[in-house]
């Protein structure tokens, strides 16, 4: 098999570690090659944070280059925007619709771009945008934007099962959490 | 079993098995977690130092005792912790001795990228270099056998891409070796020139011994190729670069020990192909050593002395094609990092910057004090400057200057290189004004326990550093406590602590937002009929407030309540659940 290169992209604090151990989990249990590389450190703090998961028989690089990426989850719009041209033509953008103001923006240095989902189409991608925000406070807290998005993605993997996504979860997040990231999971997979 | 594993954990699970019972570390960026998850096994002693030098310092009196011993940290640590290095070269080891320095190419976290190998050669310590976790886990487990048994520290070097990328492991159980029995032994471990001068040639000796390792050890590989009319030497994660780029259609030399590098095995290596490429991120220490040997290598003629490389770098010089991508959108505004929404840095900084007055900085969340709208910060070299930079500025320009400028610098930072700088001003006596930002934690790197917290690096109790009584006692009269979230306070105490004639002290003090323990108010919210869109609390660049429909909008999964912005509105729109000011 190819490798499948899925690059998980928002703001630092939105959780995308945790993005990221659920789908390099659920890959692993389903016997392929998985790299996962994060960020950590300074641009936690509130800045542009990009992950890459790879996927295959085999895989070298833990990072993904431009023209790449076959799926961009992105936790917000401008940061979806931002790393277009790591996706290959075609492929599949699944993006939060909140937006946040980046702090050029607060302090009228630059205004938030308009349309950017239209632009994103425009420029060759497959773009799908939820809410997920929305279904992630219908579960019990905002926090579960992340996993509702991840919802949302798991339906684009048929030959990994509702159970086996679940058993991942059940192995990525404390037992504390587990009910709430269940509902936004399922809200975000039947959305 | 098989597990996933980011590489740094991977790393301490190698030091588990391996037998480790003592690690000593500092954090920093990317090496922080080999030792947060060293720290998760009851079998390993774990401690966080107040720095590098003292980290690697225990590190070598848990070896001298007979136990396997661990220090971490990353590229610049290393600078902190080089005069202990070049010494424990010398006198070897008793127990197993690993150091850990992560280098960050393309600076995700860091102030510099400076290649670590080059302390390798400097001090004549091997280096091995691991290119995923498998290899970290392993790496680990190999570098305790070679420091017992070539007598020597050895030092492992991970870069970003190999501590913070996870990828699939074996784990096995843990072996604790027999500790080695220690017996007093001054000809190899005092070091005075008399014992020094017959270590250095025994130092030359195990280089060279070392080499024949590096000859015939099979973590220095060569994996065939399709085409021998390139051949290419590499390590570390341009090794998983180059293979993902070309896979196996040339010959590749992969290097598991970066220092020393064998001779014959690379001249071999070149017979039998056309051309030799070797391909490393930052400085050219391996093209280098090629052409030492009389090995004829293109390098950094092909690739960048800059950042990170990737596949499509190794591809593009390799003259493969590029992908195709979709188009840039342009015109897209930045999103660099903030201070969190609540972060008690926030109001100090405010104030400096409304005073216009002078800042020089230090290490830590704080640096994003340089950052607009607050932009107050003028310099930020290393860990510690800011204090001992005041004191060389004030004694440059005297009255000039030392009723507005003034340094800051963290808790953590402070305990690991401000305290002799703040000897100096007490001793050589400069009229400077200390700012101490004391948010109770090391925050930058994830919140790590210090000596000023009260905790260790399992959370239990620990012994405290009274920071007030360590300021007095070291002289200063004038030593006082602020609350950031009090605007008017703190400009009170910083304008008459910098009209003082004598050295101050200032502490700025509120538990880091971020903290699990620190208890938040509930969001504020605009009242719009209030709001005259003056923007006055837009200057303190909190990402929580932007400007909506013409008005001020916090956004309540952001805001925590601090109440700094309210201080900062003339006309009551910022308000609480109640409505209230
Ligand atoms: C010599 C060295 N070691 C480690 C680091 C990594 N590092 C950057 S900032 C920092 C500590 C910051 O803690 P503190 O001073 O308490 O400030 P805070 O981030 O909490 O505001 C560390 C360890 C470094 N830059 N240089």
């Amino acid at each position: 098999m190819d490798t499948v290169n899925i690059m998980i992209v928002g703001v630092g604090g939105q959780g995308s570690l945790l993005a990221s151990k659920l789908l390099g989990h659920v890959v692993m249990t389903k016997g392929y090659d998985v790299k996962v590389s994060e960020v950590h450190g300074m641009s936690q703090r509130g800045g542009s944070v990009v992950t890459y998961v790879r996927f295959g028989d085999k895989v070298y690089s833990p990072v993904i280059d431009k023209g790449e990426a076959d799926y961009i989850i992105s936790f917000e719009v401008l940061e979806a925007a931002r790393y277009l041209p790591f996706l290959k033509k075609g492929g599949k953008v699944i993006v939060n619709a909140q937006e946040i103001d980046p702090m050029p923006v607060i302090t009228g240095a630059a205004q938030y771009p308009e349309n950017l989902l239209d632009k994103m189409t425009a420029a060759g991608a497959d773009v799908s945008a939820m809410d997920a925000l929305s279904l992630a406070n219908e579960a019990g807290s905002p926090k579960a934007a992340n996993i509702a998005l991840m919802g949302r993605f798991s339906k684009y993997f048929g030959d990994i099962t509702e159970e086996e996504w679940l058993n991942s979860l059940e192995a990525c997040v404390p037992p504390k959490f587990l009910e709430l990231n269940k509902k936004a999971f399922y809200l975000g997979r039947n959305s | 079993m098989k597990e996933i594993m980011l590489g740094n954990k991977a790393f301490a699970r190698g030091l588990y098995e391996a037998g480790a019972a003592v690690v000593s570390s500092y954090p920093g960026t990317p090496s922080t977690e080999v030792t947060e998850e060293a720290a998760k096994y009851d079998e390993i002693y774990c401690e966080w130092a107040p720095n590098e030098k003292v980290a690697m310092e225990v590190a070598f009196g848990a070896s001298l005792a007979g136990k396997r011993s661990f220090c971490g940290m990353k590229h610049v640590g290393l600078n902190v912790a080089a005069d202990p290095l070049f010494t424990i070269s010398y006198t070897g080891v008793n127990g197993g001795m690993i150091i850990c320095v992560a280098d960050d190419p393309g600076m995700h976290s860091s102030q510099n990228e400076q290649d670590s190998r080059h302390y390798a050669i400097a001090s004549k310590v091997p280096m091995l270099e691991p290119s995923n976790s498998r290899e970290s886990l392993e790496f680990a487990k190999l570098a305790y056998d070679l420091s017992e048994k070539y007598d020597t520290p050895v030092i492992i070097k991970m870069c970003t891409r190999v501590a913070h990328s996870q990828s699939i492991v074996e784990t096995s159980e843990r072996v604790v070796p027999e500790p080695k029995k220690y017996e007093k032994n001054i000809a190899k471990y005092v070091m005075m020139p008399g014992n020094a001068i017959k270590r250095h040639p025994i130092v030359e000796q195990r280089t060279l011994d070392l080499i024949k390792y590096a000859e015939e050890t099979p973590i220095n590989r060569i994996e065939e190729g399709k085409d021998n009319s390139v051949g290419i030497i590499t390590s570390s994660t341009c090794y998983q670069y180059t293979k993902e780029a070309v896979g196996d259609k040339y010959p590749v030399l992969k290097l598991g020990m970066v220092n020393p590098l064998p001779v014959e095995k690379i001249k071999n290596f070149a017979k039998t192909v056309k051309q030799v490429i070797v391909i490393e991120e930052l400085d050219p220490v391996i093209e280098t050593h090629c052409k030492n040997i009389g090995v004829d290598v293109k390098g950094k003629e092909l690739f960048s002395l800059l950042g990170e490389f990737s596949q499509s770098v190794v591809a593009k010089a390799l003259g493969e094609a590029e992908k195709e991508a979709c188009p840039a959108i342009e015109g897209l505004p930045v999103r660099p990092p903030v201070m969190c929404a609540g972060c008690p840095h926030r109001g100090l900084f405010y104030t400096l910057s409304k005073h216009k007055i002078r800042v020089l900085g230090d290490i830590g969340c704080y640096t994003l004090g340089a950052v607009a709208p607050l932009s107050a910060t003028d310099m930020t070299l290393c860990m510690g400057a800011s204090i001992s930079s005041l004191h060389g500025f004030n004694k440059a320009m005297g009255d000039a200057s030392e009723k507005d400028t003034v340094c800051v610098i963290g808790d953590s930072t402070f305990m690991h290189s401000g305290m002799t700088s703040l000897a100096n001003i007490a001793y050589n006596q400069s009229n400077s004004t200390v700012i101490i930002l004391d948010n109770s934690i090391t925050g930058m790197t994830g919140h790590q326990q210090n000596p000023t917290t009260g905790y260790n690096i399992k959370g239990d109790p620990a012994g405290k550093i009274d920071l007030e009584a360590l300021c007095r006692a070291m002289g200063f009269n004038r030593v006082a406590v602020v609350d950031p979230y009090d605007l008017a306070q703190t400009e009170k105490v910083i304008k008459e602590e910098l009209a003082a004639d004598e050295a101050s002290v200032i502490i700025s003090r509120r538990p880091c937002a971020l903290l699990k323990y620190v208890k938040h108010k509930p969001s504020l919210h605009v009242d719009t009929d209030k709001c005259r869109s003056c923007r006055a609390c837009m200057k303190i660049g909190c990402p929580a407030i932007s400007f909506k429909d013409g008005k001020a909008h916090v956004d309540n999964t952001l805001c925590v309540g601090c109440g700094v912005c309210q201080q900062l509105c003339k006309f009551d729109a910022l308000v609480d659940e109640g409505g209230n000011v």
